[in-house]
């Protein structure tokens, strides 16, 4: 037999289809990018008795309209790549829903198996199902499982094999909609030409027509004549009342299976129900998710931080063994793989262990089905910055690093909510800036020092609500993403696949180390490096020098301009840069000479213009992955560069009007 | 008043009333989202949690449903009040 059997795994959020797919393919699967989509795409292998099927993870998605980008992806290579089965994945607990999806996917006339998963959710909330009725009434094979807990996969390969080798199609009456809109689809269809250079099949293109999706009218507008279109066109005039009819024509078939088929006992709330009593309280439930966020913060810095610091040491000091060990080697290559190498990309590769317990509890709090929990306790307050809920979380691991809060951002299904989280990421004052603000405090305001620290959080902070809600507004206007979110029922989490999650995670945090940071760090260790000995002489000090005068805006000299410069390989490179430029002498030595170069004014411009300043290499790296274009790279680093440089600029000017601190 | 079929905004329902979907508005995509979770005309929505600020909790079609304040507002249902 030539290739393997193609299956495509569609189904809901929340319907445990990734569960599913992970069960079937383990780590014989993997992540990328659909062509030229910033949609995930994962493929798998999975092989029995000699036979070989390729597995597609179909982004979750409520039905076949292309709502978003991921509905589109799913629609499309469904409908076009017609693969060899699809496999509805249901939710047994919520069939009536579920049901609207298997309507549509029916209506595409794909050769289609339902996975009734989640049996033992049904079964505890009391609903029993009539697998064998349901299977009659649909028309097509439905597979009951857990996929949790591996049961009735090997019967689903059984079902997909035999569609797979089934060689024609009976294809039944389509499924009807009511005499009045098929007397709307008989209609459209004699308008529209017979023959269409579109891949869609005909019956469902008449649909979508007159349900007015937007994708599929521009295709066929774009297919036919004008003079088609202007007989197609009145009969499509009033798309949206006609949506409704469709999509109640749908549900009403849904609610006829589901009364048909499932007998359902009374019984009490459900444990979720009451759980949510807590987790849901406007009060409760926010003081139950800022304890978890501590102790998420908690477990991060207690028990990942000294093993972070432990690699670091492990990585300062292999830094200058190898120099040892390259003794006679040229100085730069020695400097290329100790500095450039090493410091750059394999100091970010420590923060491992901090992460993998960041996303490890992520994963956790996601499978259990907390996530939207959080999200909704939240969406009071993200929803003033022009934010949801759900962006919270991301924003506020941050706090620690602005690299897993860019990539954290992966969460949200929206893409615009997606986008603006990531896009603002940056401006969550991270660990390595305060360490640089701690040393400027320090010198320059003595006691006060902690409330100039405060003060700068907070305009941070309000920076931050400022950009999401002009992002939001501006560059994504019409795209404001509705919160309307499943709660999910709880369950046990699965290790394997919370396991499976954190591995993925940290994985692509490797691969972004190993390939864009490495990058990075190497381009701005050759400018730091060459051609002179020295930072000083470098083509940065160069930079430096040549920037001076918009330097002198803020009141600050060159070297102040450099050392914010290297602050782009990493925030905390700042006092590094400093003490390489400023001579040696330690920590006090640093603070004396700081203050012989700038006046009080400029300390505090130079700290505005710190903590503003343009993400640093990695974050960088980061919103490139997420973003997927180089184009909203530019807009973040622009939006910082300018907002920082008039910040730090009309806090010195302003300071030297009122005769301030000069 | 004694108007049995009042339309009213979902997002003023009290906890555990129900009632039942009348009309949606906001928007192509966030209708079209709504239709797809069930909101149809006709079908029945109770309101599980509502504390008069923030987002709402509804149940449609045997499913729990997280909905914000506005979007709460944008869907018209018929209720039974008296």
């Amino acid at each position: 037999m030539s290739g393997a059997i193609k299956v495509a795994f569609a189904g809901a959020p929340n319907t445990g289809k990734s569960t599913l797919f992970n069960a079937l393919t383990g780590l014989k699967q993997h992540t990328g990018n659909w062509p030229g989509k910033t949609v995930e795409q994962k493929v798998g292998r999975y092989r029995r008795n000699g036979t070989r099927f390729s597995l597609i993870d179909l982004p979750g998605s409520y039905s076949l309209s292309a709502n978003s980008l991921e509905e589109q992806t799913s629609r499309d290579f469904l409908a076009i790549e017609r693969p060899d089965v699809v496999v509805a994945v249901v939710d047994a607990s919520t069939l009536e829903r579920n049901l609207y999806l298997v309507r549509e996917l029916l209506e595409l006339g794909l050769p289609l198996v339902v996975a009734l998963n989640m049996m033992d959710v049904a079964t505890r909330i009391g609903s029993h199902i009539d697998v064998a009725l349901l299977e009659a009434v649909l028309g097509v094979p439905v597979v009951p499982l857990v996929a949790r807990k591996s049961e009735g996969l090997s019967r689903l390969i059984d079902a997909i094999e035999h569609l797979a080798r089934k060689t024609s199609m009976e294809s039944g009456d389509p499924l009807s909609m009511g005499s009045a809109l098929e007397q709307r689809i008989d209609a459209l269809d004699y308008a529209l030409p017979a023959e269409l250079a579109l891949p869609y099949p005909r019956r469902w293109l008449l649909t979508k027509l007159l349900e007015g999706d937007p994708a599929v009218v521009v295709a066929v507008k774009a297919a036919v004549s004008a003079a088609d279109w202007q007989l197609i066109e009145p009969q499509l005039r009033d798309r949206d009342a006609t949506a409704l009819t469709i999509a109640g024509a749908r549900y009403d078939w849904a609610a006829a299976i589901y009364r048909q088929v499932v007998r359902r006992e009374k019984r009490s709330a459900s444990w979720s129900e009451r759980a949510d009593h807590v987790f849901l309280h406007p009060i409760g439930g926010l003081l139950f998710f800022m304890t978890l966020i501590f102790g998420v913060y908690w477990l991060m810095f207690s028990a990942a931080a000294p093993l972070q610091r432990w690699l670091n040491d492990l990585v300062v000091d292999g830094g200058s063994r190898l120099e040892t060990a390259l003794d006679g080697w040229p100085d730069w290559s020695v400097s290329l793989l100790s500095d450039g190498v090493i410091g750059g990309a394999g100091l970010v590769l420590t923060f491992i262990p901090i992460l993998a317990i960041l996303f490890l509890m992520l994963a956790v709090l996601e499978d259990v089905g907390y996530m939207a929990r959080a999200a909704f306790v939240m969406d009071r307050f993200m929803h003033r910055i022009g934010l949801r809920g759900k962006s919270f979380l991301p924003l506020f691991i941050g706090w620690g690093c602005n690299v897993p809060a860019i990539t954290g951002s992966r969460i949200i299904e929206s893409r615009s909510a997606r986008l603006t989280t990531a896009l603002v990421a940056p401006l969550v004052p991270c660990s390595a800036r305060m360490v640089v603000i701690a040393l400027f405090t320090a010198t320059f305001f003595g006691s006060a020092a902690v409330f100039v620290s405060w003060g700068m959080v907070m305009v941070n902070l309000a920076v931050l609500a400022v950009m999401s809600l002009l992002i939001s507004r501006f560059l994504f206007r019409g795209q404001q993403s509705s919160f309307v979110m499943e709660l999910p029922h709880y369950h046990m989490p699965s290790v394997r696949g919370v396991l499976l999650a954190t591995w993925e995670r940290l994985r692509r945090f490797v691969t972004l180390a190993g390939t864009v940071i490495l990058a990075m760090s190497l381009i701005v260790w050759f400018l730091s490096t060459f051609p002179g000995d020295g930072v000083e002489d470098s083509f940065l000090g160069h930079i430096g020098r040549w920037l001076e005068p918009v330097g002198g805006l803020m009141g600050l000299d060159w070297r102040m301009v450099i050392a914010l410069l290297t602050s782009f390989v990493a925030k905390e490179q700042t006092i590094a840069t400093l003490g390489v430029i400023m001579g040696t002498g330690g920590d006090s030595a640093l603070k004396t000479n700081l203050s012989e170069i700038m006046t009080p004014a400029a300390a505090v411009a130079f700290i505005v213009l710190q903590m503003l300043f343009v993400p640093c290499v990695a974050s960088v790296a980061a919103l490139r992955q997420e973003t997927g274009s180089w184009r909203w790279v530019a807009f973040a680093v622009g939006y910082m560069l300018a907002i920082s440089l008039i910040g730090a600029t009309a806090v010195y000017q302003g300071a030297r009007l009122l005769g301030l601190g000069v | 008043m004694n108007n049995e079929n009042s339309l009213m905004p979902l997002g003023t329902l009290e906890p555990d009333e129900t009632a039942t979907m009348a009309a949606l508005s906001g928007g192509r995509t966030f209708t079209s989202r709504c239709l797809a979770l069930g909101f149809t005309p006709g079908a029945e929505v109770k309101m599980e949690r509502n504390s008069g600020r923030g987002p709402v909790v509804v149940v449609v079609r045997g499913m729990r449903l997280a909905l914000g304040r506005d979007e709460s507002m944008r869907l018209t249902v018929r209720s039974r009040r008296n």
